[in-house]
């Protein structure tokens, strides 16, 4: 297997699938995406099957998730968010879910490829987009004109709102995606110093013993961080669909 | 460090760091990986898929249980909750209702016997006022008759001192005193 640290992001087809000169392969990517899917709608579907009163403990992590997400999208963007309640709630699962498989030897992480995590920063702002016109209308644009703002500061400000909002997407993916690729990068480059320094001889496997304590304490952070990506991706989304539910009218 | 696809692919002829990581890739066209745009329609479309199963297996069955759950378990809590109020209500109003009873029977209580006590007292009074009429009755009746006696005494007095009188005169003397003489002498000396 290579030393490189970034062969783990390196995506293979699995099934090669080709339609119109595009490729559409099954991929190892695609792989833990339906891996992703299965645990964690199997963890979700099976930890609740018995619709206990009393949850067990597998019920009560699966409780716990769903209230930490309702409460966090009431909090965010008011009882009328709630309709987008499966919407933030799937984003969370599938963000969480990815980055924890991903923290498991040789599997794929997929939320450190940038166009999966620019997809759901687009379907994020899409759907805040959508909504908002939908909903508002040409209100919707008074998103970029905050209330009690000069007439002649009101281009400026609206210009500078126009372009956080243009960036939003980008940096919600970016965020996600590069927290993922550098953790995993930084985990295989300690890990490979383990190796390397241990193939020195006595000297060596003494001086591997301090690139060990760091990939160690590196895994623990690491699982800090998938948790808390899934969770600042969530709490973003619900901040953006604030927007799309109250306008500009907040 | 943002390495776009076509530099990256030019990369490896330019520089030996370069090279270095470029040969390292085992992609098909020596990206970085996550920029490796070959990958995006593929990715991108088993995302959809996935993300969209998942979404609809939420949204029709994950998220509705897990609702009904949290909702059956709060309804339970608070139909207990208004069960044990309800009960709670119940037992003040019985205990209340005890007190009442309770004060109730003490005011009875006490008037049966501030009642008795009075008509005892009652009783007492005029029994204790018939006795000392009585009494008095006697008494003024024992004090007539002493003053009667008393009376009469002092009437006989007088015939018992002028009897007296004359018999010892008579014994003294051998004479006999007129009546007269004697009563006029007892009335001197009674009144001396």
């Amino acid at each position: 297997m290579s030393n490189d640290p970034t062969h783990q992001f390196v995506v293979s087809p699995i099934v090669p699938i080709e339609i119109g000169g595009i490729d559409f392969s099954f991929t190892n990517a695609s792989l833990f995406m339906v891996a992703t899917v299965a645990v964690a709608s199997g963890f979700l579907y099976f930890s609740t099957s018995s619709r206990g009163l009393i949850p067990g403990r597998t019920q009560s992590v699966a409780e716990m998730a769903y209230e930490f997400i309702a409460s966090m999208l009431r909090e965010g963007a008011g009882t009328q968010g709630m309709k987008f309640f499966p919407f933030v709630f799937s984003l969370f699962m599938f963000v969480l879910t990815a980055n924890l498989l991903g923290m498991m030897p040789y599997f794929f992480t997929v939320t450190s490829q940038i166009i999966v995590t620019f997809a759901l920063a687009l379907l994020v702002i899409g759907t805040v987009v959508v909504y908002g016109f939908y909903k508002h209308g040409t209100h919707f644009l008074h998103v970029f004109m905050p209330p009690g703002v000069p007439a002649l500061l009101l281009p400026l400000v609206s210009a500078i709102e126009v372009v956080s909002f243009l960036s939003r997407p980008i940096s919600l993916s970016v965020r996600l995606f590069a927290n993922m690729l550098a953790g995993h990068i930084t985990l295989k480059v300690f890990a490979g110093f383990v190796a390397s320094m241990g193939a020195l001889g006595a000297v060596g496997v003494g001086g591997a013993v301090l690139p060990l304590l760091m990939t160690v304490a590196m895994t623990a952070l690491e699982f800090l961080v998938a948790f808390l990506q899934a969770y600042v991706f969530a709490v973003l989304t619900c901040m953006y669909l604030n927007d799309a539910v109250h306008g500009g009218s907040h | 460090m943002f390495i776009s696809p076509a530099y990256a692919e030019t990369a490896p002829a330019e520089g030996a760091t370069h090279t270095e990581t470029g040969t390292a890739h085992e992609g098909a066209s020596g990206v970085f990986p996550p920029f490796d745009s070959q990958t995006y329609p593929s990715q991108i479309l088993w995302l959809v898929i996935t993300f969209g199963l998942f979404y609809m297996l939420m949204q029709k069955v994950i998220a509705p249980r897990i609702g009904s759950i949290l909702e059956q378990r709060h309804d339970r809590i608070a139909q207990d909750l208004d069960e044990a109020s309800r009960l709670k209500a119940e037992a003040d109003a019985a205990v209340e209702a005890y007190e009442k009873e309770l004060a109730a029977a003490k005011s009875k209580a006490g008037s049966i016997a501030s009642t008795a006590r009075d008509e005892a007292k009652a009783k007492a009074d005029a029994e204790r006022a018939a006795v000392e009429a009585d009494l008095t009755a006697k008494v003024a009746a024992a004090e007539a008759r002493i003053g009667e006696i008393k009376a009469k005494a002092f009437t006989e007095v007088g015939t018992i001192a002028e009897e007296t009188a004359s018999a010892i005169v008579e014994q003294l003397i051998g004479a006999t005193v007129s009546e007269g003489e004697l009563k006029a002498a007892v009335s001197a000396a009674k009144e001396a």
